[in-house]
């Protein structure tokens, strides 16, 4: 992928990323010629399709360690619920538990958490509109 | 306007460059591999892990330094074959002193494989995390000298096809069936597309041989492939079934 400045009629250049933290990615490219400067913004999605290729936007700062996708990227074994947690989602009606249990597990596995905890389903239901569950 | 060619000026990011970089890595790491050999074919349950790990450890009895790299990401079997601990560092030594590397050392007993990242349309990036692990196994695992390095492929041929990438050359191949023609004809696809990328054919193992599976797989896709089949294995072998083979290979 390479940005180009139309006006200038020339290539952008990569000047800065940065990852909030919520899965997405900012990339700014500035034209040398007339200092335009254009955000990429990635969703999660794509964002994770570059990652899955090993390789970093703006460039690699430091090596690779060995295995160093495999050791990030993959969940070791199921997610992880609290005891407190464990007990809140027993509360809720059977025929709905297991959907309602996916969606935290995958709102917790977007974010990169670990562990199901109760503040984590209430920061949840929050965000995700989940009142009741 | 000009188009994504007509743009030659460097790209910060280097992105070719590190694709290039992670080909060097797996180029070099593989320089002390004498043979690489992918076990594969193009039907499940056939016995490919089974014969992969006995070959292995056959091979290792000969006296030959011999790795198993276990491709089978999701249903990973060798750990369990080779009866391997678990390790912090990869590669887990295991029975006759065979080394692997598999998904089943990062998962807990049980565990699917799954990957951090978005639920939603996940097919999209899944399969490049797949490949991108398969990479890393066969670039960042420090095999030290090897005279073989058994790839232990799952069914169907994407894995075959990512590793073709990844190597940069097709490798050998040993084909696995059991004989029945259902078996032969899954394991012709497979066989088929081996041959147009350009894999050494080394032979066929024909499995399951002498119990309730009839036919003649093993035959047919030998005299198909002109390639010989260079084991039949019973239902129960004998360590000397799998002398044999690895007298052969």
């Amino acid at each position: 992928m390479k940005f180009l400045c139309v006006e200038c009629d020339q290539q952008m250049a990569f000047a800065e990323r940065q990852l909030p933290g919520d899965g997405t990615l900012a990339a700014t490219f500035k034209c040398p010629k007339c200092g335009r400067v254009v955000a990429m913004l990635t969703n999660p999605m794509e964002t994770q399709l570059v990652s899955s290729l090993g390789v970093e936007i703006g460039g690699r700062t430091v090596p690779s360690e060995p295995l160093e996708m495999v050791r990030a990227n993959v969940m070791t074994g199921g997610m992880a619920w609290s005891d407190d947690a464990q007990e809140r989602l027993s509360r809720v009606p059977s025929f709905v538990r297991g959907m309602v249990k996916k969606i935290y597990a995958d709102y917790a596995r977007e974010r990169g958490i670990s562990e199901i905890t109760p503040a984590v389903m209430d920061t949840a239901r929050a965000e995700l509109g989940l009142e009741g569950m | 306007m000009r188009t994504y060619h007509q743009l030659t000026d460097p790209d910060r990011s280097g992105l070719v460059d590190q694709i290039d970089a992670q080909r060097k890595r797996v180029a070099e790491r593989l320089a002390a591999v004498r043979r690489i050999v992918a076990v594969m074919s193009g039907k499940g349950g056939v016995g490919k892990s089974y014969v992969t790990a006995h070959l292995a450890r056959a091979l290792a009895r000969s006296g030959r330094s011999v790795g198993v790299l276990d491709a089978d990401l999701n249903g990973p079997t060798i750990p369990g074959l080779l009866q391997v601990p678990q390790t912090a560092q990869p590669p887990a030594i295991g029975l006759d002193g065979v080394k692997c590397i598999s998904m089943g050392h990062f998962l807990e007993q049980g565990a699917p494989l799954a990957f951090k990242g978005p639920a939603a349309e996940s097919f999209v990036w899944r399969g490049a995390m797949e490949a991108s692990a398969l990479r890393e196994f066969l670039s960042d695992v420090e095999w030290g000298d090897l005279d073989v390095l058994l790839l232990d492929l799952p069914p169907g041929m994407q894995r075959y096809i990512e590793l073709c990438d990844i190597l940069g050359n097709a490798p050998a191949v040993l084909t696995v069936t059991i004989p029945t023609p259902e078996s032969r004809d899954a394991v012709r696809r497979a066989m088929r597309a081996a041959v147009d990328h350009g894999s050494e054919l080394l032979g066929i193992v024909e499995n399951m041989v002498g119990g309730e599976l009839k036919g003649t797989a093993g035959d047919d896709l030998a005299a198909e492939f002109a390639t010989p089949v260079v084991a039949r294995v019973p239902w129960h072998p004998i360590p000397d079934t799998w002398n044999q083979l690895a007298r052969q290979l």
